[in-house]
C-alpha cells in the first residue's frame, strides 16, 4: 500500500474524531468544576449500546415499514448519547448532589461499566452490524488534497469538526458558557448572581456525558465498526481525560492535542514496518508523559517570581478551574 | 426604603442575630458598625439571601418580601458587595461583568460598562484578567456590574479594606452620585472617619444586638462608647515582670499575604512580656503571628525567634514556640482523632502505642483542665470552649513563646478567664506570649503591652498602663498616624 | 460506659449499612440478570462451585486474594493519608518488572532460595520508587497524586511493554506472549495440589498484620492519620505534612511492588505484558467498599477473588462473559458510595 500524505492526514482525521467529541465533552465537565473519570467506561458502555441500538433497529421490520439504515444509526448514536449522558447523570448524582469524592464515584463507574459493556455486549460481540458509510462532500471532496483529507469522511467525523467551533462558541461566547465557566471558578460568586452552582454542574455533566457517549458510538460504528471483547477502544477514555489537561482545559488546545494523538497513532503504524523496535504501543501512552510534564509546568509558572519566564511559561499553560473536583456546599 | 424587624439568625448554637431592627431610606447613605463578630455581615447576608434568616420580617416599602436566595434579591433589586470579592478572578473583566446577567450581548454590555466606567471615572479595560487587577478595582466592576442590574438597594461591606486612597475617593464620590439618584445605601464598617463622614444614619451593632443609633451631626465618643461597650475608667494589667533578653524580634518585615500583608514591620519582643495585638481582622496580625511561627515565609527582612530563623521545628525536637490559630479545628487540630491521639502527638516520643498510651497522660490534661470529655471523645464533638482547653493542656513544659489567634473565642466568661490563668501560670520568666484579640477588654486586661495593627501597620505601640481605651480604639480605626514605637 | 455505647452504635451501623449496600448491589445486578432472562441462583451456584468447591479451585481465589490483599493494604496507607493513590497499578508493574530484573541476573552461585528472597525486595524497592515518584511529582511539581499517578500506569505499561518486546525479548522473537520463562529453582516452592504458594500466602498473612500494626499500634501511624485528616495543623504538631505523604506512597508502593513481585515469581514466573492483572484498580475498590477501614479488607479481598476466579467458569457452563463479576463488584463499590452519601446527606440535614 502506497501512503500518501493525504491520506495519512485523513487517516488521523478519522482516528482523531472519537476522541474529540471525548475531550471536549470532559472539558465541558470539568470547565464547570467537576471531574468525570469514568471517561473510558462510559465510552465502552456507550460504544455497545450504539452497536446493539443500531443493528437490533436494522433487522427490525414494522409492517411496511422497514427502518432505513440511516434511522437505525441515527438510532444508535443517539442511544450512545443517552448512556453517555446517564452514567454522567449518575455521577452528578452521587459525586454533585450528594457530594461524595467524585473521583471515588467515577472511577468505580469506570469499572462498572466497562464490565457492563462486556457482559451485556457478549451475545453481539463479532457480529456484522451497520456501518456508517463515507459520504463525500458534493463539491468540496473534489478540492485536490484538501478534499480528500478533509471532506471524504464518515458523518461523525463531520460532526467532530463541526463539534470544535460549536464548543469554542458555546463557551466563550454564550450566555451559559459563560455560566458554565463561572461555576468552575467560584460557586459561591454565582450562588451570588443569582445562579444555583448544583444544578448548573450537574447539567453540564450531563451534557459532556452524552458528548463522552457519542465518542462510543464512533468508534462502535464507524471508526473500528463492530462490537468484541476487546472492542479496541479500551484506554482511549483515559487519554482524552489526560488531553484535557495537556490543553490545558482550552478547547482549541484540547483538540489540538487529540489531533497531535492522531497523529502519533497513524505514525505508529507506519512506524511498525520501518523501525520494528519501536513496539506501536509506545505511541499509545506518550500523551501522559506530556500531561505531566503540562501539570509541572502550570505549577512553576505559577510559583516562579521570575516574570518573563512566567509569561513564556503562560503560553503553554493554563490554569485549570478553580474549583475542580471540590465539593460545593451550601451555607 | 428598606425595613427589617426582629431579624435573628443561629449558626448550630451561636445566636449571631438577636432580633435585629433597621430602617434605611431611599436616597441615604445608612452605616452599619461594629466590632468583629457584632454581626454586621451576617445581617447584610440575610438581606440579600445568601444566608436564610431563622426569623423575622423584611419589608420593602413596607410590602413584606421574602429572600430566599441572591437572585430573588435581585430581582427585588437588593446587591451586596462581599467583603470577600465573590467575583472570578480567571475570568476576564467584561466576563465578570457579563456573568449571572440576563441579557448577554458582549458588545451591548461593552458600551454600559464603558459608559459606567466614565460616570464613575473609573478606568478598566474590559479584555483584561480580573486576577491581574488591584482589589479597588475588581470592587469598582463589582460596584458597576449591581448597578447595571438596577440595584436600588446597595450593600457595602468593608468597602475601604485593602485599597487605596484614590480609589476610596473615587468610590465615595460614586456613592454619593448613588444616593442623590434615590439609591438606599448600607455600608458597613469598621472606620468610624468614613462611616461619620458619609452616612446619614448610623446603626450599631453589637453581639448580634442593636445597641445605639445615630442621625447626622454623629456623637463620635458616643459611638465608640457603643461598639466597644461601657469603657472602663481604669485598667489593672498584669505585672509586668522585667525585660529579658529578646524573645521575638521583627526587622523591617514585609509580607504580600492578606487583604493587607505586612509593611516594613520592626519590632522586639522580650521575655516576660505580654502582647496583645488589636486591629480589624486582617490588618496584618493573623499573618503576623503565622511569619512568626514559620507557617509563612516573609518576602524581606529578618526574623529571629529564640536566636534563630523561624523555622517549624519538625521531628521530636522539644517545641519552644507554639501557635494556637483562631480556627481551631480546621488549622489547629485533627478532626476525626480523639483527646487521647492528641495528648500522643503533641508529647512523648514512643514508637509503638497501646490502646492504653497517653490515656494517663490525657486523664491527667482532662482533670487538670476540666475539659468536658474523656480520652475517646472525637476532637470534634467537643464544644469551642474544651478544644482550646485541650490545645491549651497540648502546651509542652519547655515552651518559651505562645502565639495565639483569638485565645477566648466563642468562650464564655469563666473559661476565658480560667484560660488566662493557665496562661499566665505557664508562662515562664524567659517567655513571653503574643496574642491577637478583637476584645480590647481582653487586651487591656492580660497584656502587658499593646499593639494595634492597621492596614498592615503597628499604628500604636505601648505599655497597657499607658494607654486608653479611647487612644486604642481610635488607631483601630485609624484616626492616629504612626507613632514612634516605645523601646 | 459512655464509650462502650458509642462504639456499640457505630457497629449497629456498619452493619446495617453493610446490609444495605449488599441488598441494593446484589439486588440490582439479580434485576438484571432476571430482565435478561438469566437465573440468578444458577450464576450464584457456578460462582460458588468455580471458587469454593475443591482446594485447588479455592487455592486458585487465594492466587488472587494475596496480590490484592497486598495492593489493598499499601492503598489503605495512602488513603490514611489523604491520598489518592490511583497509581497502584504502575507500582504492580514496576515491582513485576524489579523482581525480573533480580531473576534475570547471572548470579548462580547464589542458592535458590536467596535469589528469590533478593527478588521479593527488588520488587518491593520497584514499586516504592515509582510510589514515592508520583509522591515527589506532588510534592515538588504540584501534580495532582490521581492526574500524576494516572500518567505513570500507562507509563510503566509502556516501559514493560519496551522491556518485554526490546532488551528483554526472548531469545530469538520478541513477543506480547512475555519473556522466556525462568527456571525451575526460580519458581516459587508450590506444594502438588495447590495453585498458590504457601510463602505468598504467609507474605500477605504478614504484610497485613504489619500494616495493621503500623497504622493502629505506631506514632508514624497516628501521623499518618493525622496528616490525612487535618495537613494545616500537622506542622504545629511537628509533623511535615509533604514528608509523611511521601512516606505513605513509597510503602504503599512498596507493598503494591510486592504484589507484582509475586505475579512473576509465584504465577507467570515471566514477566508479562499484563502481569498486573488489574489488581491494582481492583484494589482501589475493595478499599473503597471497606470504607478505607481495616479490618474489612482481607475479607472483601476474599469476596472480590472468589468472583474473579468464580467467573471464569461462566462462559463455559453458561456461556455468559466473564465480566460479569466486574459487574457485580462495581456495583457493590457504587452502592456504598450511595448509601454513605445518603447518609452523610441525613446526618447533614438533621
Amino acid at each position: 500500500m502506497e501512503i500518501t500524505l493525504s491520506s495519512l492526514l485523513a487517516g488521523i482525521v478519522i482516528m482523531a474524531a472519537p476522541l474529540v467529541l471525548a475531550a471536549l465533552g470532559e472539558t465541558l465537565t470539568e470547565k464547570a468544576g467537576v471531574v468525570n473519570l469514568s471517561l473510558d467506561g462510559t465510552i465502552l458502555l456507550a460504544a455497545m449500546t450504539g452497536f446493539l441500538v443500531a443493528s437490533k433497529f436494522q433487522s427490525l421490520t414494522l409492517g411496511f415499514l422497514v427502518a432505513s439504515k440511516f434511522q437505525s444509526l441515527t438510532l444508535g448514536f443517539l442511544a450512545a448519547a443517552l448512556t453517555g449522558s446517564g452514567v454522567a447523570a449518575l455521577l452528578a448524582t452521587i459525586g454533585v448532589w450528594l457530594g461524595q469524592s467524585q473521583v471515588a464515584v467515577g472511577f468505580a463507574l469506570t469499572f462498572l461499566c466497562r464490565d457492563l459493556a462486556y457482559f451485556l455486549g457478549n451475545p453481539y460481540a463479532r457480529q456484522k452490524g451497520p456501518q456508517l458509510a463515507t459520504l463525500p462532500i458534493p463539491g468540496l471532496s473534489e478540492i485536490p488534497f484538501l478534499g480528500k483529507v478533509l471532506f471524504t469522511h464518515s458523518a461523525i467525523v463531520y460532526v467532530s469538526f463541526l463539534a470544535i467551533p460549536c464548543c469554542y462558541y458555546f463557551f466563550y461566547h454564550s450566555r451559559l458558557g459563560l455560566i458554565v465557566r463561572s461555576v468552575g471558578e467560584n460557586p459561591e460568586g454565582c450562588w451570588a448572581r443569582g445562579i444555583n452552582p448544583i444544578s448548573v454542574q450537574m447539567l453540564a455533566t450531563i451534557a459532556g456525558g452524552a458528548l463522552i457517549g457519542l465518542a462510543g458510538a464512533a468508534f462502535s460504528l464507524a471508526v473500528k465498526p463492530g462490537w468484541g471483547h476487546p472492542q479496541g477502544c479500551e484506554g482511549i477514555g483515559w487519554i482524552a481525560l489526560a488531553l484535557v489537561i495537556f490543553g490545558s482545559w482550552n478547547p482549541i488546545r484540547v483538540v489540538m492535542g487529540a489531533y497531535f494523538f492522531g497523529l502519533l497513532q497513524v505514525l505508529g503504524i507506519y512506524f511498525q514496518d520501518s523501525f520494528t523496535s519501536i513496539p506501536p504501543q509506545i505511541f499509545q501512552v506518550a500523551p501522559f508523559p506530556l500531561m505531566i510534564f503540562t501539570l509541572v509546568l502550570i505549577h512553576l509558572s505559577r510559583n516562579t517570581k521570575n516574570r518573563t519566564i512566567a509569561r513564556w511559561m503562560r503560553l503553554f499553560s493554563g490554569k485549570p478551574p478553580k474549583w475542580i473536583g471540590r465539593t460545593y456546599k451550601q451555607s | 426604603m428598606i425595613e427589617l424587624i426582629n431579624i435573628h439568625k443561629t449558626f448550630g448554637k451561636v445566636q449571631a442575630l438577636q432580633g435585629v431592627n433597621l430602617k434605611a431610606k431611599a436616597g441615604t447613605i445608612h452605616g452599619v458598625i461594629g466590632e468583629n463578630g457584632a454581626g454586621k455581615s451576617t445581617l447584610m447576608k440575610v438581606l440579600t439571601g445568601f444566608i436564610t434568616k431563622t426569623g423575622g420580617t423584611i419589608l420593602h416599602n413596607s410590602v413584606e418580601i421574602v429572600c430566599n436566595s441572591p437572585a430573588d434579591a435581585t430581582r427585588m433589586g437588593i446587591g451586596m458587595l462581599y467583603q470577600e470579592p465573590l467575583d472570578f478572578p480567571q475570568l476576564s473583566v467584561i466576563d465578570n461583568f457579563m456573568a449571572g446577567a440576563d441579557d448577554f450581548s458582549p458588545a451591548q454590555q461593552r458600551t454600559t460598562l464603558a459608559k459606567l466606567c466614565d460616570t464613575f471615572g473609573f478606568s478598566l479595560l474590559p479584555e483584561s484578567r480580573l486576577e491581574e487587577l488591584t482589589v479597588g478595582e475588581r470592587q469598582q466592576l463589582e460596584l458597576m456590574r449591581l448597578i447595571r442590574n438596577g440595584t436600588k438597594i446597595l450593600i457595602l461591606d468593608e468597602p475601604t479594606a485593602g485599597i487605596s486612597e484614590k480609589q476610596q475617593e473615587l468610590l465615595f464620590t460614586a456613592l454619593q452620585t448613588l444616593k442623590d439618584d434615590g439609591a438606599t445605601i448600607l455600608l458597613v464598617s469598621h472606620k468610624l472617619e468614613e462611616v461619620t463622614s458619609l452616612c446619614d444614619t448610623v446603626t450599631v451593632l453589637r453581639q448580634g444586638k442593636v445597641v445605639g443609633e445615630q442621625h447626622r451631626p454623629f456623637q463620635r465618643d458616643d459611638l465608640l462608647k457603643a461598639m466597644f461597650d461601657t469603657l472602663p475608667e481604669h485598667n489593672s494589667p498584669p505585672e509586668k515582670k522585667n525585660n529579658g533578653s529578646p524573645v521575638l524580634e521583627f526587622n523591617a518585615v514585609c509580607s504580600t499575604v492578606g487583604r493587607s500583608g505586612l509593611k516594613e514591620i520592626s519590632i522586639d519582643i522580650h521575655a516576660g512580656e505580654v502582647v496583645g495585638m488589636a486591629g480589624v481582622d486582617g490588618s496584618g496580625q493573623s499573618v503576623f503571628l503565622k511569619t512568626s511561627i514559620g507557617l509563612l515565609q516573609p518576602e524581606s527582612g529578618n526574623i529571629s525567634r529564640l536566636g534563630q530563623p523561624p523555622n517549624i521545628s519538625f521531628g521530636k525536637k522539644s517545641r519552644k514556640t507554639v501557635f494556637l490559630p483562631a480556627d481551631r479545628l480546621s488549622e489547629g487540630l485533627f478532626p476525626g482523632l480523639n483527646v487521647r491521639e492528641h495528648h500522643i502527638l503533641a508529647t512523648g516520643n514512643s514508637v509503638f502505642l497501646t490502646s492504653q498510651k497517653g490515656l494517663k497522660k490525657s486523664q491527667q490534661a482532662i482533670d487538670a483542665y476540666s475539659i468536658r470529655g474523656n480520652p475517646d471523645t472525637m476532637i470534634e464533638d467537643l464544644s469551642g470552649g474544651n478544644q482550646q482547653r485541650l490545645l491549651l493542656s497540648l502546651i509542652p513544659d519547655e515552651v518559651q513563646l505562645i502565639l495565639m489567634e483569638n485565645p477566648t473565642r466563642g468562650l464564655d466568661v469563666q473559661s476565658a478567664a480560667w484560660t488566662w490563668k493557665h496562661l499566665h501560670k505557664r508562662l515562664a520568666d524567659n517567655g513571653a506570649i503574643v496574642f491577637a484579640s478583637p476584645d480590647l477588654e481582653e487586651i487591656m486586661e492580660q497584656a502587658t503591652r499593646v499593639l494595634v495593627f492597621y492596614n498592615g501597620e503597628i499604628l500604636l505601640d505601648k505599655p497597657t498602663d499607658k494607654t486608653t481605651y479611647q487612644e486604642i480604639s481610635r488607631a483601630i480605626t485609624g484616626q492616629i498616624s504612626k507613632s514612634p514605637s516605645h523601646s | 460506659m459512655n464509650v462502650k455505647r458509642f462504639t456499640n452504635f457505630s457497629i449497629t451501623q456498619a452493619t446495617t449499612n453493610g446490609f444495605l449496600i449488599g441488598a441494593l448491589a446484589l439486588g440490582t445486578v439479580s434485576l438484571l440478570l432476571v430482565l435478561l432472562g438469566i437465573s440468578p441462583a444458577a450464576i450464584g451456584y457456578a460462582l460458588i462451585n468455580g471458587s469454593l468447591s475443591s482446594w485447588l479451585k479455592f487455592s486458585h481465589v487465594l492466587t488472587i486474594w494475596t496480590p490484592l490483599l497486598l495492593c489493598g493494604c499499601g492503598l489503605l496507607f495512602t488513603f490514611r493519608a489523604g491520598l489518592w493513590n490511583i497509581g497502584i497499578e504502575g507500582q504492580v508493574v514496576l515491582g513485576a518488572i524489579g523482581a525480573t530484573f533480580l531473576l534475570r541476573q547471572e548470579y548462580s552461585t547464589l542458592p535458590p532460595w536467596a535469589l528469590i528472597s533478593l527478588a521479593m525486595f527488588c520488587s518491593f524497592v520497584g514499586g516504592a520508587l515509582w510510589g514515592a515518584f508520583a509522591g515527589v511529582l506532588k510534592n515538588r511539581g504540584g501534580v495532582n497524586e490521581i492526574f500524576g499517578g494516572l500518567g505513570l500506569n500507562f507509563v510503566a505499561q509502556g516501559f514493560i511493554l519496551w522491556l518485554i518486546l526490546g532488551p528483554w525479548k526472548r531469545a530469538g522473537i520478541a513477543s506480547m506472549s512475555g519473556t522466556d520463562l525462568f527456571t525451575r529453582e526460580l519458581w516459587m516452592f508450590t506444594p502438588h495440589g495447590w495453585r498458590v504458594a504457601p510463602a505468598a500466602l504467609i507474605i500477605g498473612f504478614v504484610v497485613f498484620l504489619l500494616t495493621g500494626l503500623l497504622l493502629s499500634a505506631t506514632r508514624f501511624g497516628l501521623q499518618i492519620k493525622a496528616v490525612g485528616k487535618n495537613p494545616l495543623a500537622a506542622p504545629l504538631f511537628g509533623i511535615r505534612p509533604d514528608m509523611t505523604g511521601l512516606c505513605a506512597m513509597a510503602i504503599g508502593g512498596g507493598f503494591a511492588g510486592l504484589a507484582g513481585g509475586l505475579q512473576v515469581i509465584c504465577v507467570y514466573h515471566r514477566l508479562i505484558p499484563s502481569i498486573s492483572s488489574g489488581y491494582g484498580y481492583l484494589a482501589l475498590l475493595v478499599v473503597m467498599l471497606a470504607n478505607y477501614k481495616i479490618l474489612p479488607v482481607p475479607f472483601i479481598c476474599l469476596f472480590f477473588a472468589c468472583l474473579a476466579a468464580g467467573s471464569i467458569q461462566l462462559p463455559i457452563v453458561l456461556q455468559i462473559d466473564s465480566s460479569l463479576s466486574g459487574v457485580i463488584q462495581g456495583a457493590c463499590v457504587l452502592s456504598a458510595l450511595l448509601v454513605h452519601g445518603l447518609r452523610k446527606r441525613k446526618k447533614g440535614a438533621a
